[in-house]
């Protein structure tokens, strides 16, 4: 079992109190995503205003006449977060503006599976960054669609056995590589973009509290392990975040103004890839071309990420 | 486990659907899916908060003297509390 | 005071939005409604009203924008035809169920297949049972007083339903014609600013669009469901004061030289008035021929139905979207089920005319009324025919 760095210890007792997704949800046991939702409620604060999408946290803390929500929230469809958001946002501004709500900042959030956002939600979310809404999207990512029985998502990683994209006789699973959402919303300008996973949760938290502050787009794309999707025990949760982000799978960075940082340092040497894969039921048919395959791409990947790290300038630098 | 009281007529269903006491899934009693429990050495125990932290439920909380507790109302006995205590101070105990 | 202006319909359906304090446009262009979102967002350039006009992506997003606008207590508004309005069918139930009172412009336009940008009903008729109020306008006045009176009613406690508003594409939304604008006074005076029951703020936390398991989903929908019903008598009474105020008279269902009709003419949208001349024509020609025509589609209204027919021998009833293998057309089929056990129940023919844009003149509906007279009781082979469709 790895020990987790010594300020980590002892910082969780400095992390504010508030709960604002409450115990009685229906989630799995062990679900990382629920205990994601928990942590950035927690860091975002009351003033807030929740937009989900249909999915696993949607379905599991809503169910009528039951919330497990503590903050204002709305859920309307599958892939329309971002433009429930975009609503969300204009009507609080204008509604401000127009002196007939309170005058102060309530940031509106956009929160979604990987299903909602990489896939059928992709189009609202490009839309809403284009436009530049004041609102932050958290894209919980559990690599497939959870919520309807372990379906392929965009975000599904390679090699992974899914129910639509299964392990079989003649074939291992998803054959493409996992669709880089964080990248697409650099792209778009966004201002702020990180990546984060509930296994280091002072980095998550503290990535949304920044998030929060900025007065335009921002995105957080935050890898969050399921346990009966991945097929794992739930007691290994954790452990499973961690690996992801020790091996490189899922570097954990943020972009600010284009500027690439790395947060949660990448060990020199990685963690081979496939003491990931060993522990997780989805990857257990992977031959070892095909674990090779993924280990020389999960390097490159690291690679082309340090390469932006060590390269790239924030955007203000690049004006001349 | 509670009982989930849902309203009895049409009338009585809130306009679209809406709750507006919030955080009232407390109501459901999660604990009631567990298999195993967990249970506190507090000898070994150092107050880090780290089982707080990591719980998906958010049913650990401090008691009087600092040392943590499991709701056991809500405790699915997933065993990540257990898992990442790095002093060992929980084991997951089997519900008889 | 009111002033005669004489302007392209679809302005004027963006003016009378303005008119209304609007705090949110969420809207895409499709042709033939798109003057009204451009029109809208000329206004909020030019500094007109201060509301937000959200450029969408898709009338998916913009459905799902007006949703979350609405929830905050915002008043919101938006306009599509055809494709758009499918695009956001998946929205369409889920504002209804959810009571928010947004208010759509639809300019009807034929469903694809093959593409076809004219007017025609079959977009709103694809959306008969998403739980909307729809009013159909059959000319601009009624486009303008209408699309005020919509958010009344959308907005009042006892309805909070949406409200979508059918003005037929080209035959309205291209017309320009001579309409009276109710002044800003006027219009606060008739509106109030929009207290929302539920809303999106710390303040008040509440959670909206929650999961409806089966053991409560159909008092869910029986509570739907009633609130549609009900909202007719809340449209009834802001049309009475809408008349109060302006002196221009709203009924679900309008008669026309009714009195003594044999044959009766039913029809919705714009249709109507081309309607009105043929009835001028063959009473002069002493035959007794009637027309009624509906304002309001969604609630259906029956029971107005069935007193405006009696002593009716035939009913031509017009439908300009096909239901394809069907029994009947859409409003054939309303009509249908509204008499159904009614002693001495009309005849009714159903006619589907006007589809994607095909004229239909005052020759035409002579003949299709003279035709409807020698309609006898008995079995016709079809409930409907395709008027006008060339080939045997």
């Amino acid at each position: 079992m790895s020990i987790v760095e010594s300020f980590d210890l002892y910082a969780p007792r400095l992390v504010d109190k508030g709960e604002y997704f409450s115990a009685g949800h229906r989630a799995c046991q062990g679900c990382g995503e629920a205990l994601a939702v928990r942590l950035m409620c927690k860091a975002l604060g009351k003033d807030t205003v929740i937009a989900n999408a249909t999915g696993c946290m949607e379905v599991i803390s809503s169910m009528y006449p039951t919330t497990a929500w503590k903050l204002p929230w709305i859920h309307v469809a599958f892939p329309n977060a971002a433009s429930v958001g975009s609503g969300v946002e204009a009507g609080l501004k204008v509604l401000r503006r127009k002196g007939r709500i309170a005058d102060r900042d309530v940031k509106t959030v956009c929160i979604g599976g990987d299903g909602g956002t990489v896939d059928i939600g992709f189009q609202a979310l490009s839309g809403a960054m284009e436009r530049g809404h004041n609102l932050l999207y958290v894209c919980f990512d559990n690599e497939a669609y959870m919520n309807t029985g372990i379906q392929r998502s965009g975000a599904t990683p390679f090699g992974a056995s899914t129910t639509t994209d299964p392990a079989g006789l003649a074939s291992f699973g998803k054959k493409a590589w996992k669709k880089n959402v964080a990248e697409i919303m650099v792209a778009h300008n966004v201002p702020y973009v990180a990546t984060a996973c509930h296994s280091y949760p002072l980095d998550f938290m503290n990535k949304v509290k920044k998030a929060r502050k900025i007065k335009g787009p921002s995105y957080i794309h935050c890898l969050s392990v399921c346990p009966t999707g991945w097929r794992l025990p739930p007691e290994q949760c954790i452990k499973a975040g961690r690996m992801a982000v020790q091996t490189g799978v899922f570097p954990l960075y943020e972009v600010e103004d284009g500027k690439y940082r790395i947060t949660v340092e990448i060990p020199k040497k990685l963690r081979p890839v496939e003491d990931y894969i060993k522990i997780q039921g989805r990857f257990r048919h992977l031959a070892e071309d095909e674990i090779k395959t993924f280990q020389e791409r999960v390097t490159q990947e690291v690679n082309k990420l340090l390469d932006k790290v060590n390269c790239l300038h924030s955007w203000s630098d690049l004006k001349e | 486990m509670a009982d989930k009281k849902g309203p009895e007529t049409w009338q009585e269903i809130n306009p679209g659907c809406m709750v507006f006491i919030p955080g009232n899934a407390r109501e459901y009693h999660t604990g009631s899916w567990r298999a195993q429990r967990p249970v506190y050495d507090n000898s070994k125990c150092i107050k880090c908060g780290i089982c707080y932290i990591f719980c998906p439920e958010g049913c650990i909380s401090q008691d009087a003297e600092g040392y943590f507790v499991a709701d056991l109302d809500y405790c699915k006995g997933c065993g990540i509390c257990a898992h990442e205590c790095w002093p060992g101070a929980i084991t997951m105990v089997e519900e008889g | 005071m009111a002033k005669r202006i004489g302007m392209e319909i679809a302005l004027a359906a963006a003016e009378a939005a303005a008119l209304c304090n609007l705090d949110v446009v969420a809207a895409y262009p499709i042709t033939p409604n798109t003057h009204i979102p451009e029109h809208l967002s000329d206004i909020v350039a030019d500094g007109r009203i201060d509301a937000e006009f959200i450029c969408v992506e898709s009338e998916h997003s913009a459905l799902s924008a007006c949703c979350g606008a609405s929830a905050t207590g915002a008043r919101t508004f938006t306009a599509t035809s055809s494709q758009g309005l499918l695009f956001m069918g998946e929205i369409m139930p889920i504002v209804s169920a959810m009571r928010l009172p947004v208010v759509m412009a639809i300019g009807n336009r034929a469903l694809s297949g093959p593409i076809n940008i004219w007017n025609d009903h079959s977009d709103i008729m694809s959306q008969r049972d998403t739980g909307w109020i729809s009013l159909f306008a059959a000319d601009g006045q009624e486009v303008i007083d209408m699309i005020i009176q919509a958010f009344k009613i959308a907005e009042h406690r006892e309805v909070m339903l949406p409200v979508n508003l059918n003005l037929d594409g080209f035959q309205l939304t291209h017309v320009v014609e001579p309409m009276l604008f109710p002044d800003q006074q006027e219009v606060d005076e008739f509106l109030p600013v929009y207290k929302p029951y539920a809303a999106l703020h710390p303040d008040h936390v509440v959670s909206m669009g929650t999961l409806g398991a089966p053991d409560i989903f159909s008092e869910a929908m029986k509570a739907k469901d009633e609130a549609l019903i009900n909202s007719k008598k809340i449209i009834v009474q802001v049309w009475k004061e809408w008349e109060e105020k302006f002196g221009r008279t709203y009924e679900p269902i309008e008669a026309y030289k009714t009195e003594g009709a044999e044959v009766i003419l039913v029809t919705m949208g714009s249709m109507g008035d081309t309607a009105e001349v043929a009835v001028d024509e063959l009473r002069k020609r002493k035959m007794p021929a009637g027309l009624l025509r509906l304002k309001l589609w969604r609630p259906f209204p029956s029971e107005e139905l069935r007193k405006a027919v009696k002593g009716a021998k035939v009913l031509a009833v017009m439908d300009r979207a096909i239901s394809f293998g069907s029994a009947s057309g859409p409003l054939g089929a309303e009509t249908r089920a509204s008499l159904y056990g009614e002693a001495d129940c009309p005849v009714v023919v159903n006619d589907i005319i006007g589809l994607g844009g095909r004229d239909v003149t005052v020759g035409d509906f002579i003949q299709i009324i003279e035709t409807a007279a020698q309609a006898k009781k008995g079995k016709p082979e079809r409930g409907y025919e395709i008027y006008g469709v060339r080939g045997s």
